[in-house]
């Protein structure tokens, strides 16, 4: 509701300054993308040719190189980056959502005065560094790390197995890091349920996996999305995972994009993966805007 | 202590004089809704007015252009003769008492009540004797270091109220004030509302959906209806003759015969009704053509027993189909031959009197011709 | 509810292997960190010589220091222009720009870093190219990249709070009098102060822990903390790291167990 008293200055200006600010350094930079995307690559600092250019005639030439576009197609690798993205993003959330569901709905069935603690155990990982955490694995998957050396201890296995540097490894840090980020909406949308929902349910003669499946799954729909897009989204261009657990073959097109970029020095071709990410992204961003906008729209 | 008029129930009547409240065509509109729909009124000085109606029927949003929280669509509204439209709340005379009490919560009570003092003209010393004085006209000196949520509910009303009164405004708004309290703490503070309100001298206008609690406390009433005004009245013209059959409904219980007017003579019409089966006659000052259909309303607790056939008009005659005994007074249905159901009440004057009336009893029923009322729509 | 819970037993063994996988890698961080063995996988007994080494460690202090102190600027400025933003989306739903600037504060949050490492670093160079502003990349330019995204979680946190809040408490203020602005300090301020709180501190700890952006961003002279551990670990396991990953676990439990202590009084006091 608009408040009367409120005279237009300050609101405009509380509105504007977020604004700009994220117009100018959020919006921006997508433009620039785009832009660079499009130019010829050289060897200069920054080390792309602007494609608009004066000639000395005072003509204004416009050459767009969509070259790097096309070579993004023609090269497997590029298309194998994004696949294997893909695929990572995919099977890590699914695996969140199979190991996070049970804690969500555990925690949000604990008494009351036990959420909050079990909640900050969950949160709490979080706000220890990313990095360290990631970097814990290295000392726990490695060839003589801690994980080989109970395997082989309890006669498991006789050689210690290949798992750092493999896609598991991958997997299991990606789950890892990213399994808050599903458990927290989840246990939002399942401790908002109504419990007589159930009770109505059992007292029908429902038994209490039917009572699961037909009253609470169904009804946390909308907790399951916002935290798998959560995952998946922020897992699509991830890079320190796979390029500190992963391996030669794991390809994941975050790491593409640091080594056209750090690496070889090929700006446009980094921006035209950056755009191509970007577009791709938009679908489920959209997707988990819609049930973020629903959801509200239910509570009210 | 001097008996305060409203609950003495004598009628009011404008003194003269610029009002100190006067809303003039008044509308707001959300959107296609018409939260207030034209509405004029004068509140004058001292008045303690309701603004009374279900949820919904635009009160609050009234409520909250007179403390300057919403703009009105189109109208004016005038303090004191002076056009506040377009002042913001924080530079108009008024304060309010909120539905929720709004107290801070981060404040203690003292602190709470002397925030809208900061604004004043005032010094330390005089701050401080300000806020002691009105701890003390509501009675929660003890309180004042306590937080708001070491209050209990009557506690946070009173509260609520020093604070709004602190900076001694010209009027006080109090948006449901009651509406928080049990029913016995209720009662209570409705007395000593009024008895505030007579001895500040503040005009109090109140937003209550609780027609008894209007009734009790209030000069005068403005009955409310989708945006509306019914009518407004003082309590007791508001019951006796209601303009409208939805002010008759309202407040209190009513029966309604609907007719045509026979004939009009100075002050008495006849009106011809098959719903009765007798003539009514009705004491209406107001000119009404031959013809014109209207509706009479009469108060249950107006109709008396009679002998059938002993009255020229204002008698009808039917069977008692429910008794409701509610322990002061008892209730009856009563089928009329032709169909309409019709309410009686009697008194219950003696404890163990065995009962006069019972079910399926033929009964006949009179009133009196000045205690019954035409409305007009 | 208690009946409920206890009646699932497999449910409660799976949130406990789901804590276990949560808290085992850190614990073998805490336990290597004390291992007089450099090979971080053979127990060489107990030892705080790498703490000692980590102090002795310049690159790295300097490195520290600098992430604390973007750290703290970026909390700040982000508490600033998330309260704005917060104040806008739940006040002004029907200024110009409130759809935009809610689909603008969402998407930093799952948007991946090294989009907005990269986009940033190429407007970074635009602008520098068009004004001279902002001169060579460092401090200043990791700070607008850590705050852009930052302000996006205090936004939702401030967002909640603000929608939670009473709005009858500001009316009771400005109908007391007090003009908008001394309502915003003495009142809806005092009312949010939990969510900046937890806001500066989410601000901070995502400035501390942040890689790719800042190494999108930074120039010579401007490396964060994260960058010297990122290329220590690309190297292999070191001790050393151990030991500053129990530090900051450290600093981390200890400032929960504060915030803890402090909420359970809080709410005693209430009570």
């Amino acid at each position: 509701m608009k408040l009367s008293f409120a005279t237009a200055n300050p609101q405009k200006l509380i509105v504007a300054i977020p604004w700009l600010w994220l117009a100018l350094f959020f919006v921006m930079p997508f433009i620039f993308i785009l832009k660079i995307s499009v130019s010829e690559p050289q060897l200069a600092m920054p080390p792309y040719q602007d494609w608009i250019r004066e000639f000395e005639d005072g003509l204004l030439t416009i050459t767009l190189n969509f070259g790097n576009y096309l070579l993004l197609l023609e090269d497997d690798l590029y298309v194998s980056a994004l696949l294997g993205s893909a695929t990572i993003a995919g099977i890590s959330t699914l695996l969140c959502l199979l190991i996070g569901y049970p804690m969500a709905y555990a925690i949000a069935l604990a008494p009351s005065h036990w959420r909050m603690p079990l909640l900050m155990l969950i949160i709490l990982p979080f706000w220890t560094s990313f990095l360290l955490r990631v970097y814990a694995w290295i000392g726990i998957l490695k060839d003589n790390g801690l994980l080989n050396q109970l395997l082989m201890s309890i006669g498991l296995i006789d050689q210690p197995l290949q798992i750092l540097h493999t896609p598991v490894a991958v997997y299991i840090g990606v789950v890892y890091s990213y399994l808050p980020f599903l458990v927290l909406p989840l246990y939002a949308t399942l401790v908002r349920l109504d419990n007589t929902l159930l009770e109505a349910a059992a007292d029908l003669g429902a038994r209490p996996l039917r009572q699961f499946m037909t009253v609470t799954l169904p009804q946390s729909v909308p907790g399951m999305v916002a935290g798998s897009m959560l995952v998946f989204i922020p897992v699509m261009g991830e890079f320190v995972i796979p390029d500190l657990l992963g391996g030669p073959d794991t390809l994941m097109v975050g790491k593409l994009m640091w080594t056209e970029f750090f690496n070889n020095k090929d700006w446009p071709v980094a921006s035209s993966l950056a755009a191509v990410l970007l577009m791709l992204l938009i679908i489920p961003f959209v997707f988990m805007r819609h049930f973020e906008q629903r959801t509200a729209e239910e509570e009210k | 202590m001097n008996q305060p008029r409203s609950l003495a129930n004598q009628s009011w009547s404008a003194p003269e004089g610029e009002p100190v409240v006067r809303i003039e065509k008044v509308t707001k509109h959300f959107g296609e809704v018409y939260a207030v729909d034209d509405i004029s009124i004068d509140i004058h000085r001292g008045e303690f007015f309701s603004l009374l109606g279900a949820s919904g029927c635009g009160k609050t949003t009234l409520l909250r252009m007179l403390a300057g929280f919403e703009t009105p669509s189109s109208g004016r509204i005038y303090i004191d003769g002076q056009d506040v439209t377009d002042v913001p709340p924080y530079k108009r005379p008024i304060n309010m008492m909120f539905q929720s009490y709004a107290l801070f919560p981060h404040m203690t009570v003292a602190q709470n009540i002397a925030y809208g003092l900061k604004n004043e003209p005032l010094n330390r010393q005089q701050r401080r004797e300000r806020v002691v004085e009105m701890m003390a006209l509501v009675q929660i000196e003890k309180l004042a270091t306590r937080k708001p949520h070491q209050l209990s509910g009557g506690q946070r009303q009173r509260v609520a109220l020093a604070r709004a009164l602190a900076k001694h405004p010209k009027i006080l708004l109090l948006d449901e004030p009651l509406g928080a309290l049990d029913k016995k703490l209720r009662e209570r503070t409705q007395f000593e509302l009024v008895n505030l309100q007579e001895r500040l001298g503040i005009t109090f206008i109140i937003v209550t959906h609780d027609q008894e609690e209007a009734m009790t406390m209030s000069s005068r009433i403005a009955l409310m209806h989708d945006g509306r005004i019914e009518q407004v009245d003082s309590p007791r013209r508001m019951y006796e003759f209601p303009a409208t059959r939805y002010a008759a409904n309202f407040i209190g219980s009513v029966n309604m015969f609907e007719g045509h007017v026979v004939s009009h003579e100075q002050d008495m019409v006849t009106i011809a009704s098959e719903e009765t089966g007798s003539e009514l006659i009705v004491h209406h000052s107001q000119p009404l053509t031959q013809g014109m259909p209207v509706t009479v309303a009469v108060r249950p607790e107006k109709l008396k027993l009679t002998e059938k056939g002993t009255n020229p008009a204002n008698e009808i005659t039917g069977t008692i189909q429910e008794i409701a005994y509610l322990g002061d007074v008892s209730i009856y249905h009563i089928d009329l031959p032709s169909g309409k159901r019709v309410q009686f009440t009697q008194s219950n004057i003696q404890a163990l009197a065995e009962l006069p009336l019972t079910w399926g009893q033929e009964i006949t029923l009179t009133w009196s011709s000045h205690s019954c009322g035409v409305l007009s729509q | 509810m208690r009946a409920m819970f206890m009646r699932y037993p497999v449910l409660i063994c799976l949130l406990l292997a789901g804590y276990a996988f949560l808290y085992l890698p850190i614990f073998s961080l805490i336990i290597y960190s004390f291992n007089e063995s450099r090979l971080v996988t053979v127990w060489g007994g107990f030892s705080t010589k790498w703490y000692g080494e980590l102090l002795q460690n310049g690159p790295l202090i300097d490195a520290a220091l600098l992430s604390l102190k973007i750290a703290a600027m970026n909390a700040t400025l982000a508490i600033v222009l998330g309260t704005l933003a917060a104040l806008a989306l739940v006040r002004f739903r029907k200024s110009r720009g409130h759809a935009s600037l809610g689909i603008m504060v969402t998407a930093p949050l799952v948007m991946p870093e090294i989009i907005i490492g990269l986009s940033l670093l190429l407007l970074f160079v635009a602008m520098e190219d068009l004004t001279g502003w902002p001169a060579g990349r460092g401090q200043t330019t990791i700070l607008i990249a850590h705050a852009t995204f930052s302000m996006a979680y205090v936004t939702v946190i401030v967002q909640s709070r603000l929608a939670h809040m009473d709005r009858s408490l500001e009316e009771a203020a400005l109908d007391l009098g007090a003009r908008p602005l001394r309502v915003f300090f003495t009142i809806t301020l005092p009312m949010i102060a939990p969510a900046l709180a937890a806001g500066w501190l989410l601000a901070f700890t995502l400035s501390m822990d942040d890689l790719v952006i800042a190494s999108f961003v930074s120039g010579p002279g401007s490396t964060t903390l994260p960058m010297v551990v990122y290329s220590s670990v690309r190297l292999g396991v070191s001790p050393q790291i151990n030991a500053l990953a129990t530090l900051f676990i450290a600093v981390v439990s200890l400032a929960v167990l504060i915030a803890s202590v402090i909420l359970y009084r809080q709410q005693k006091k209430d009570n």
